[in-house]
């Protein structure tokens, strides 16, 4: 069986370059969950990757293989020409790398270390990876940063506990852009925050992308978030990548049946038909078979074909990919 | 809700509705902490209709989980309702939930009045069989012979849809996913038929494809049962899709309530306007996102305005926002607005 390898036609060179990329756990002597599958994409300088699939369809092992916090099983991860994936993760932390890409995490409260101020916890990565150590140098940095993500500065001495969900959210945000990375995976951000508060950070990334230049790798399960702050979208089901392709095209014209499935299920105010709800439950992920479409079963489509044979991603229209018998069927294309 | 002070003479008298299955009046609750009192429901009013399904939508910290809590007595001890009357009235029994003693609240949870809890791992017992847990709540409420319990409790799998109820009968919480967890949560609040179910953020952690699953599920299973249910969530769209009406809460106070459909097309609180406004949407740009200005007030300041939106609000006025008590007003068509100066 043959893995598309170049998803995307290349018209630059790509900040990150993923190929056939795969994470295996263990589960006992024979069985292997199959967390990550044979994923390809690619990250252009400056672009805003969206990752959206829902919980258990590998999204966060995939962003814990790309900031280098785990181990692959095999693909390659390649940083600006660098091969990155054959970095170990203990030594990941003394590369030059580890400041190139950073993470935003999910929870505001959970990633903030209670003992430490913001001041402390924005300063940390500083002073960790970078030769700046100079304490007026490091204050500084500090003010910028907080200026840059609408902190006021006077709040740089309080600790988390003293700080609202979006002041949090935005202490997480500085100490991840403190170092200037080119690529900032962003796990959630506004997934804990009320939608007054969402809609402040959503402008601040989009702000701070716009001035900083930096590429987004953004996962969430909010849909509309998704459409709004990015260029492309990835749509994963069990560690495969079954959709991708520009936002506006993938959401207009959703190929896959899962992607329609998704996006069918957003609530909205507008009064529109029932969602298609996909039925019964995922399949296992432990040693799946490698013949059989990971969605048979529960999609509306299904024949006996997928059964038989792995869908790959074929391309279905300009820069758009679905990984499905059914919208690739030479019927269907036309 | 009632009107509290008319500030004019439009408010026309309330067409007589069917009698309310629940009503909640003046609702207040205190929580006595070591920095202060927080005053944390204030004059709240709402009501529902056999059958119907009612929104409570706001940010965290407005009061909706309170509000529920209150209503089933669950509520924590540092917590006083200090006024209010919440009458439930059913073909069996008409009380008040606030005045009753625990023992007789046992006998109305889960039987006339049931909740479902936001967080489905955590509210249910981790080392008891879900297929037990189902039986505990029969025998505890009703007559069914010992023998029967079981396949009743297959019963109830089944009507929630989980597939293979006889092997899900003997798993723990751990062993299902967190939308199989969540059906087993609906079929424990649903078991001796209530006539009013709670749902706190019952979707909050699902994925959109699951939360749609068990949004249909509440849902049918209530049109089968004429069952009314109460649905907490933050989520507005979400709101708008399953409830006929939509009780908009901030900081304490019920600012808004309207049938769903008035709500979304003619808010008339500034506060639920700028909540839709904050909502990402498909058809929405970026420059549509309006945030929310501002934080919800310290509610255990000791002189709160009695608007306590006036702080995040543009249109406050000296004058006239500040006067006591707020405005609360109808206008008519089941809608309430507490506003001085509504949009």
């Amino acid at each position: 069986m043959t893995h598309l390898t170049q998803p995307l036609p290349i018209t630059q060179t790509p900040l990150l370059q993923v190929r056939d990329l795969c994470k295996t756990f263990p589960v006992s002597k024979q069985a292997h969950l199959h967390a990550v599958d044979h994923v390809s994409f690619d990250i252009q300088p400056g672009e805003s990757l969206g990752l959206v699939g829902e919980s258990g369809c590998g999204k966060s092992t995939l962003i814990r293989l790309i900031t280098r916090l785990l181990d692959v099983t095999s693909g390659e991860i390649r940083f600006d020409d660098t091969i990155l994936s054959t970095i170990a993760v203990r030594q990941f932390p003394q590369s030059a790398y580890r400041a190139k890409i950073q993470l935003v995490f999910q929870d505001p409260t959970d990633s903030l270390n209670p003992r430490f101020t913001a001041y402390d916890t924005i300063t940390e990565p500083i002073r960790r990876l970078s030769n700046l150590k100079d304490k007026a140098q490091l204050q500084g940095r500090a003010a910028e940063l907080a200026d840059l993500v609408g902190l006021p500065q006077e709040l740089l001495s309080r600790f988390p506990h003293q700080l609202s969900g979006g002041q949090k959210a935005r202490v997480g945000i500085a100490r991840a852009i403190a170092l200037n990375p080119r690529l900032l995976v962003l796990d959630e951000p506004t997934s804990a925050l009320d939608v007054s508060v969402q809609a402040v950070i959503l402008h601040l990334l989009a702000d701070l992308k716009a001035r900083l230049g930096m590429s987004y790798l953004f996962v969430s399960h909010d849909l509309n978030v998704v459409r709004l702050l990015c260029d492309r979208i990835l749509v994963m089901y069990l560690g495969k990548i079954v959709e991708a392709g520009p936002v506006e095209e993938v959401f207009n014209r959703p190929r896959h049946p899962y992607t329609e499935a998704l996006i069918s299920a957003i609530p909205s105010f507008e009064a529109k038909p029932h969602p298609i709800s996909l039925s019964g439950e995922p399949r296992s992920p432990i040693n799946p078979s490698p013949s059989v479409c990971r969605l048979y079963g529960r999609c509306p489509k299904g024949e006996d074909r997928c059964e038989q044979e792995m869908p790959t991603l074929q391309s279905v229209g300009p820069e758009h990919w679905a990984a499905c018998h059914a919208s690739t069927a030479p019927t269907a294309v036309s | 809700m009632t009107l509290q002070q008319p500030t004019s003479s439009l408010a026309p008298p309330p067409p007589s509705p069917p009698a309310p299955l629940l009503s909640v009046h003046n609702l207040t609750v205190e929580f006595r902490t070591r920095s202060g009192v927080v005053k944390a429901l204030e004059a709240v009013d709402f009501a529902i209709n056999p059958g119907q399904t009612v929104g409570i939508v706001g940010e965290s910290g407005s009061g909706k989980s309170v509000t529920a809590f209150t209503l089933m007595g669950v509520l924590d001890r540092a917590g006083k309702v200090t006024a209010g009357r919440a009458l439930l009235q059913t073909d069996a029994i008409a009380v008040d939930l606030l005045k009753e003693p625990e023992s007789s609240l046992r006998q109305i949870r889960g039987k006339e009045v049931s909740m479902i809890f936001q967080n489905p791992r955590t509210a249910l017992n981790p080392i008891r069989k879900v297929g037990k847990q189902i039986t505990d709540v029969l025998r505890c409420h009703t007559e069914i012979p010992q023998a029967e319990l079981r396949q009743k409790a297959l019963e109830l799998l089944a009507s929630v849809r989980i597939p293979d109820p006889e092997k899900r009968y003997d798993a723990y919480p751990y062993e299902l996913s967190g939308g199989l967890c969540q059906r087993i949560m609906i079929a424990l609040a649903l078991a001796c038929s209530p006539k009013l179910l709670i749902a706190d953020e019952p979707t909050t952690g699902l994925d959109v494809t699951t939360q749609a699953t068990v949004m249909n599920l509440i849902k049918d299973l209530a049109d089968q049962r004429q069952m009314a249910t109460v649905l907490i969530t933050h989520d507005l769209a979400l709101a708008s899709e399953y409830c006929d009406r939509i009780v908009v809460m901030h900081a304490g106070h019920v600012v808004e309530s309207a049938p769903t459909h008035t709500l979304f097309t003619h808010p008339r609180h500034p506060y639920t306007a700028k909540l839709i406004a904050a909502t990402p949407e498909p058809h929405k740009t970026f420059a549509d996102l309006t945030p929310i200005p501002g934080n919800l007030p310290d509610l255990k300041s000791t002189n709160l305005p009695p608007c306590r939106f006036s702080g995040r609000c543009d249109r406050f006025e000296t004058g006239v926002c500040d006067q006591v008590p707020l405005a609360r007003e109808s206008l008519g068509d089941g809608h309430q607005v507490a506003c001085w100066k509504p949009l």
